[in-house]
């Protein structure tokens, strides 16, 4: 592997995602990307008497589901990398120790499983190993509880807030397997253009995204139209407009072939949801072609 | 968007821009509709209360417990917040939002156990209403002492 420019690796190896697998919430059930998960929960509590419980349980089925699904056994992957939203990664830590595998606890909040995709890259193109499971996972009650307000407050939310998804995603990724393929991964810089509004995620994301998006164009030396999708994991409606007309100003027409995760996952109309899905969970339901 | 934004002021401009805002008058008037009808019930349980022969201080005190309580009970019967959704201030603003203020953390953390669950976290909502509430009244009451110094007795 070498580096490309200000912040981008470009592999030498094939790092193909062989197998993936997601669980996902009752509101995400409902919602119209429903068909492509791998199993669609009835209540939050999936029998648990607690929310983190909950989160644990259901990031430890997506990983054991992917395991499943990619016909190994878990001695065969060699290390794992997760994380969630929560105090201490409390739902991955909890949700993954009876997994004989070593692990990695991880915190990129919404890019968390971004981070993990591009570290376990890294180590299977390094040689230090052969497979390796990536995961993140988020719950809406118990980001609420920790990060807003009890769910049970009679209050309002703004047009710009955003709806954390419930439900986890995992990928393993090898250097077996036929695609798809992570060729190179551009990791991005902090960037805070001030904004104050807690309940505007999308405004204060977006910046960050143009500018990590840019940098990669810039690294590669492509165009957009270089890919045939671009997705960015959570930055809502607002913040998918606000995007595309920032990258417009720095001369990267991304109108036609991108879109944000936290846009398709739910109906805005129908569901309420005002801008949209936000969480760990919420990229791992499309297809990230930008790192493809 | 014709040019680059470069500094935070442009960018929250240009995001206040883009932002909608919440629909102000449809909310003034559902909460102004909630709010009055609130009141009302609390009305209707005072004129009960002095039909029934009690004096304005014990009708009032009445009122404030009926209201509480219906309060709790809509916010553990997951309906309150949807009241409060839709009338945000209008249940809110009057005692019924205290009570919906303290009842819900109360449910929210009660997975924590008691003592530092419910016990702890009971007033992380209208903690602050009560510590500056309480701050404000004893600041009034110093102020009122200064002008009528004539109220102090000495038992």
């Amino acid at each position: 592997m070498k580096k490309v420019g200000n912040q981008t690796i470009m592999f030498d190896n094939s790092i193909s995602i062989l197998e993936t697998a997601s669980i996902v919430g009752p509101k995400e059930s409902n919602g119209p990307l429903a068909k492509y998960f791998d199993k669609c929960l009835e209540d939050e509590f999936w029998g648990e008497d607690s929310w983190e419980k909950a989160e644990s349980k259901i990031i430890k089925e997506t990983v054991n589901l992917s395991i499943t699904k990619s016909n190994l056994s878990a001695d065969a992957i060699d290390y794992c990398f997760a994380g969630d939203l929560l105090n201490q990664c409390i739902s991955s830590s909890f949700g993954l120790r009876d997994l004989p595998i070593p692990f990695f606890g991880i915190f990129g909040a919404c890019s968390t499983f971004v981070e993990a995709l591009s570290l376990g890259s890294v180590f299977i193109d390094g040689g230090a190993a052969t497979n390796i499971i990536c995961a993140a996972s988020s719950h809406f009650c118990s980001a609420e509880k920790q990060f807003r307000f009890p769910l049970e407050l009679g209050n309002q939310r703004p047009p710009t807030s955003q709806w954390t998804v419930t439900g986890s995603g995992s990928a393993v990724i090898s250097t077996n397997g036929n695609g798809p393929f992570i060729t190179s991964i551009t990791t991005g810089q902090i960037i805070d253009m001030g904004i104050k509004d807690a309940n505007n995620m999308g405004a204060a994301m977006a910046p960050a995204f143009v500018n990590t998006l840019v940098s990669h164009f810039k690294d590669t030396g492509r165009a957009p139209n270089y890919y045939d999708g671009i997705f960015s994991g959570d930055l809502g409606c607002i913040g998918k407009e606000i995007s595309v007309e920032m990258a417009l100003a720095e001369g990267y027409d991304i109108k036609n072939n991108y879109n944000d995760c936290g846009v398709l996952i739910f109906d805005k109309e129908k569901q309420d949801t005002h801008s949209g899905g936000s969480g760990c969970a919420c990229l791992r339901n499309s297809i990230f072609r930008l790192f493809i | 968007m014709e040019k680059k934004i470069t500094t935070q002021q442009e960018y929250q401009n240009y995001v206040n821009k883009k932002s909608p805002n919440s629909p102000i008058l449809k909310n003034c008037i559902n909460s102004f509709c909630v709010g009055g009808l609130i009141c009302t019930i609390g009305q209707f349980i005072f004129e009960y209360c002095k039909y029934k022969g009690f004096n304005d201080d014990i009708s009032g005190t009445v009122v404030s417990i009926s209201l509480i309580f219906l309060s709790a009970l809509l916010t553990a019967l997951n309906i309150f917040n949807k009241i409060g959704k839709f009338a945000g201030a209008g249940s809110l603003i009057p005692i019924t939002g205290f009570a919906n203020s303290i009842v819900s953390p109360a449910m929210e953390y009660k997975s924590e156990g008691y003592v530092m669950g419910v016990g702890a976290k009971m007033f992380t909502v209208a903690g602050p209403v009560l510590v500056f509430g309480i701050s404000a009244a004893v600041l009034v009451g110093i102020v009122y002492l200064i002008f009528n110094p004539q109220t102090i007795t000495l038992v």
